[in-house]
């Protein structure tokens, strides 16, 4: 079977978005201790091991942006990441594990690397992911992170990662959020929109709501935690409220929007929690690519460990897999 | 099994099986088990199955302990007890740390046990019973090192007989013997007979660290065998269980002078406000009546939403129920496992059976539950009015009630709408709100924003019939540690009091202008019902009349008392202003009292009236500065334990001292914010009711003090017996110490009995008035944004 990422973004409808709706997200109440709580015993109610825990992590292969976004990113740097997408396991796990294809969901890198990425993965079905609008801070002009977003898509992207401005959300001034994210999101056009709201800036979880619902009331096809570049990444409980108003803006609206964890995701066990979560809050279908993004740099190699060891019965060595 | 590429498609959790090995291992090489006496274990003489009430499996056999085996380990009990208490508390902590420990050593194996015997979740056992079992040895091992210094002139009651429920078997386990050891008594426990063999492992433990033999016995067997243990020859019982049997218990240890906590059911109220984190407290009701299988006695069973947000609250809800997952309790990831054994589940089919048929709704998840075993579906009622037979009785399953309220009066009315009073959840992000309605819950655990959070450092026990007493921090160490009692004071027996008219014993001069003493009710002198009244005589002569009071009385001061609820929410302050200024006018009138206390043949007459108006000082004093503490609990909680008042109490005085006996009891009373029912002496009521005009001038609300006189017992019989009076103090003679107990297991109200004592001296006053005269209501109130 083909188990790889493309044709991510087919299977839902896109979201429109709506005129700004304040009273959707006005008064929502959120206790910080007990998302927390829920967050905490998420992965001590469910686990997957064998067989099981050995699908669900080739499946966070296939829902993973593999990222490279530092100042020092070459366009050799990045080809090497593209073939690492394009072949993410070694020939012998996948043997063993009993699959012909599978690739990541996405390769992720900053503008002026989309036209190597998108040359590297030719022929791949894997669709190149860029950032833009002034990444990570996203403290430019708007008509500058505008055109980023169309010289971006002009070289090929086929998603757009971009930021939003935070002093909005600290402001309060949920007119100027929207405008901005429903601008971004035209000018990407038939690039899928991923709307970042960089949570560890905005520090309470009743903003994060409120961000995560001007984004996808602005038309986000996603909505996605963080740059990477915050002092505090992904974490469970913000992923948690996320996913609550992504089913709320969802219950109102019908449209399906996706959901991308980024930053501070290293290892296997990371994986398997925010699937755990996944499935959890929103079921199946937000553990397919078109709905799920893992935003990782690193993770893929604990990944491919674990599936060794899975695999051999003996406990690998990163030396003996191809570096990302 | 299915391939990567099957998975692939389903996404499913698959099988995570908890491995059991060790623990079969264990079980198969003891086979039969005995009691554990005397530091070993007894041959197990007539023995009954253990089961797995997940798969039917016989897991070990146990001993049915009888009258005999009970008696055996009393007496081991019985002559360790000295040598314990005589150990340093710090070499009590040793052994306390020591069993903390090898606890912590053994925690996957006695989870294991726990899952295989009761038929929780590993999850539950693993990660919730055993970490708190740990966590509450750890703690009171810190209690037994500081003792003396915490609790000076406090001391080990004795032997102390154990009774605990099948729903925590380990952990009710460690409640109970981690502050019974501390304290520096002995323990006889009896586990459930559905759920013997974590306590046995237990056993194994102690015999493993070496602890000295006879401190610890642990006797299995029925309720035929708890019955032995209540009737034996200990100090205390401490029970945990069903109020049926909390009764029973309270009857069988009335008059025995038995110390006696009770920690029983419960129907918790679950309060969601609009404000809510409505996914917050769906969670919670997960944690709360989803829990352990519902098999919790503080679960919140009854949930109060409010209507604004009931249609979005019961659509999350619903989808949260579908996402549960039922089945093995040793899979990882079972969030529902089986329920205890057949007789439960039959118990829960036909509550919830009878629900429906009552005109409820059952929502239930749609789970497939495994083909044998004792399983039951988590669910919850809708349409379920507060007549319905589930709205009124503990299912102790999963199944909750769903109803809505309008504001948050009708939320509190509801959720005060049982007899029990054990706990009570509150969900609002307005502190203002939850913190108003936490302090009006009568409930002893309240928990904001959250629910089922348990420390060792906190209190927790019920109010009403979900029983008295506390285990768990500074609160549940009191209750296993008693002061030297107070040297009883014999008391002249009265005789029966007479209506008749007594002719040719005029008390005084033709000048005369009678006095009659009615009775006090509602802050206003009331003829008796019975329109009797008697002779209260003085070395032979009748010095006045007083009112020869009735049931009728006593129920129309109680219903008085509880008009005066006002008393309760004054504060300290308020409450000290009154009783200093009760404390100025009787010294106005130190002479005229004086003079009738001689009159009525009171042996120092100047003294009582000058230690009665000191005690008004004492207790003005305490009114406002009686309170709480801040309870070291978890990370970012606020822990309160607040003392509060019972509400209504009745207190019958002692015969001696009329003055200073009825002021002694009456003041620590009210000084909490207590509304009491008193009946003064009754062979000298009039110096009680010539406080009446004292009372009046001292600006104490009419109804904070209500007296009837007449006949002691006859009028106490009526409070013990009402449902509406929360406790009762009493001092006399054992005939009705024995009957005020006994009687007051009708609503198992709070009861102190005690013989007359020397009240001018140190045992007339003191802080132990003032514990007797409150509960502890430990409210949880997490922070953190």
């Amino acid at each position: 079977m083909q188990t790889d990422g493309s044709g991510s973004g087919t299977n839902s409808a896109r979201n429109a978005g709506v005129p700004l709706q304040v009273d959707w997200f006005d008064q929502i109440a959120v206790n910080t201790q007990a998302a927390e709580r829920r967050a905490a015993t998420l992965t001590t109610r469910r686990t997957v091991k064998k067989q099981w825990q050995a699908a669900w992590l080739v499946n966070a292969i296939r829902c993973m942006d593999l990222t490279t976004l530092a100042g020092d990113d070459t366009e050799d740097r990045v080809r090497r990441l593209c073939a690492k997408a394009a072949r993410p396991l070694a020939d012998p796990i996948m043997a063993g594990l009993g699959l012909e294809r599978l690739t990541t969901g996405a390769v992720c890198v900053y503008p002026t690397m989309v036209a190597a990425a998108a040359r590297a993965l030719r022929g791949t079905g894997i669709p190149v992911a860029s950032v833009a609008t002034g990444f990570p801070a996203g403290l430019m002009p708007l008509d500058l992170r505008l055109a980023e977003i169309r010289y971006a898509v002009n070289q090929g992207a086929d998603e757009i990662d971009i930021v939003i401005t935070r002093a909005h959300v600290l402001d309060g001034n949920w007119a100027a959020l929207h405008d901005e994210v429903a601008a971004m999101r035209e000018a990407c056009g038939a690039a899928h929109m991923k709307a970042i709201l960089a949570t560890g800036d905005l520090k309470t979880l009743r903003n994060v709501y409120k961000a995560s619902m001007v984004a996808m009331q602005a038309g986000a096809d996603f909505i996605k935690t963080s740059t990477g570049k915050e002092g505090v990444n992904a974490t469970l409980p913000v992923s948690l409220v996320m996913l609550r108003a992504l089913r709320d803006y969802g219950e109102r609206t019908g449209w399906r929007i996706g959901f991308k964890p980024a930053g501070g995701m290293k290892t296997a066990k990371d994986a398997l929690a925010w699937q755990i979560l996944m499935k959890e809050e929103l079921g199946n279908d937000w553990l397919r690519p078109d709905l799920f993004r893992l935003g990782a740099s690193s993770m893929l190699a604990d990944i491919e460990r674990q599936l060794d060891h899975h695999v051999t019965g003996r406990y690998a060595a990163s030396f003996r897999h191809a570096l990302a | 099994m299915p391939s990567v590429t099957d998975i692939l498609e389903t996404m499913d959790y698959g099988p995570a099986p908890e491995a059991a090995g060790e623990v079969t291992t264990w079980l198969a090489a003891r086979g039969t088990f005995g009691h554990y006496i005397d530091g070993a274990f007894t041959g197990p003489g007539t023995a009954f199955e253990s089961l797995n009430p997940a798969t039917g499996e016989v897991l070990a056999r146990v001993a049915q302990g009888s009258a005999a085996d009970v008696a055996a380990a009393v007496k081991a009990a019985r002559a360790a007890q000295p040598g314990w208490a005589r150990l340093a508390g710090h070499e009590r902590a040793k052994w306390l740390y020591a069993l903390a420990r090898h606890v912590q050593k053994r925690e996957r194996f006695l989870a294991v046990l726990e899952t295989l015997d009761n038929g929780k979740p590993i999850r539950e056992s693993r990660d919730i019973d055993v970490p708190l079992v740990a966590r509450h040895f750890y703690h009171h091992a810190g209690w037994a090192e500081m003792l003396e210094e915490e609790f000076p002139g406090q001391g080990a009651i004795g032997v102390c007989g154990q009774i605990i429920p099948w729903n925590f078997p380990l952990l009710m386990l460690a409640w109970k013997i981690a502050p019974a050891l501390a304290a520096g008594n002995t323990v006889v426990l009896k586990p459930a007979e559905q759920t013997p063999l974590t306590a046995l492992a237990f056993a194994e433990i102690c015999a493993e660290i070496g602890l000295p033999k006879g401190v610890v016995n642990i006797v299995t067997g029925d309720g035929e065998t708890g019955a032995a243990l209540v009737a034996a020859e200990v100090d205390k019982i401490a029970f945990t269980g069903s109020t049926e049997i909390g009764r029973t218990i309270r009857k069988a240890t009335a008059g025995r002078a038995v110390k006696l906590t009770l920690e029983l059911g419960g129907k918790s109220p679950f309060v969601v406000f609009a404000d809510a984190d409505l996914d917050a407290a769906v969670e919670g009701v997960v944690d709360a009546i989803w829990f352990n299988q519902g098999q919790v006695c503080c679960a919140g069973s009854r949930i109060l939403v409010a209507e604004a947000v009931a249609g979005a609250f019961e659509k999350r809800l619903q989808a949260r129920l579908g996402k549960l997952r039922v089945g093995d309790p040793l899979d990882k990831s079972t969030d529902v496992g089986a329920i205890v054994d057949a007789v439960q589940l039959a118990r829960i089919r036909e509550l919830v059976a009878q629900g429906e048929a009552q005109g409820a709704t059952l929502h239930q998840a749609e789970a497939q539950l495994p083909a044998s075993g004792c399983f039951f579906a988590p669910g919850y009622f809708t349409n379920v009015a507060p007549a319905n037979v589930v709205s009124e009785v503990e299912i102790f399953g999963p199944v909750a009630t769903l109803t809505t309220f309008r504001t948050p009066d009708e939320a509190v009315a509801l959720a005060n709408n049982t007899r029990y009073g054990l706990a009570a959840s509150i969900w609002s992000e307005n502190i203002s709100l939850a913190l108003d309605v936490a302090a009006k819950v009568k409930a002893g655990v309240v928990w904001v924003n959250s629910t089922n959070v348990f420390d060792a450092g906190a209190g927790f026990g019920g109010y009403r019939e979900s029983g008295f007493g506390r285990e768990g921090g500074r609160e549940g160490m009191r209750d296993y540690l008693a002061a030297p009692r107070p040297k009883a004071q014999p008391e002249a027996e009265t005789g029966r009091l007479d209506a008749a008219p007594h002719p040719g014993t005029p008390a005084k001069g033709a000048a005369h202008i009678d006095r009659t003493a009615k009775l006090y009710i509602g802050g206003a002198q009331k003829r008796p019902d019975s329109g009797y009244s008697y002779a209260v005589l003085a070395k032979g002569r009748e010095i006045g009349l007083a009112g020869l009071g009735n049931r009728k009385d006593i129920r129309n001061a109680v219903e008085a008392a509880h008009k005066a609820a006002g008393w309760g929410g004054a504060t300290g302050h308020n409450r000290a202003q009154v009783l200093y200024y009760l404390a100025e006018n009787l010294s106005a009138r130190e002479r005229e009292f004086t003079d009738s206390l001689k009159a009525a043949g009171v042996a120092k007459p100047a003294l009582e009236v000058a230690c009665a108006i000191r005690r008004a000082f004492y207790y003005a004093a305490q009114a406002d500065k009686f309170d709480g503490a801040v309870h070291a609990t978890k990370t970012s909680n606020v822990t309160l334990a607040m003392p509060e008042p019972f509400g209504v109490m009745g207190i019958a005085c002692p015969d001696a001292a009329p003055l200073l006996g009825f002021l002694s009891l009456v003041l620590p009373a009210i000084a909490m914010g207590n509304r009491v029912v008193a009946l003064p002496a009754a062979s000298m009521p009039l110096a009680a009711t010539d406080l009446y005009q004292v009372f009046d001038t001292s600006d104490l609300p009419g109804g904070v003090v209500n007296i009837v006189t007449g006949t002691r017992d006859e009028l106490a019989l009526t409070l013990a017996r009402h449902d509406d009076v929360a406790a009762i103090w009493y001092c006399g003679g054992s005939a009705g110490r024995s009957m005020v107990e006994s009687e007051s297991a009708g609503n198992l109200k709070s009861t102190w009995t005690f013989a007359n004592r020397d009240w001018h001296g140190a045992d007339g006053q003191g802080r132990e008035f003032l514990l007797r005269a409150t509960q502890v209501k430990n409210i949880w109130v997490p922070y953190g944004e």
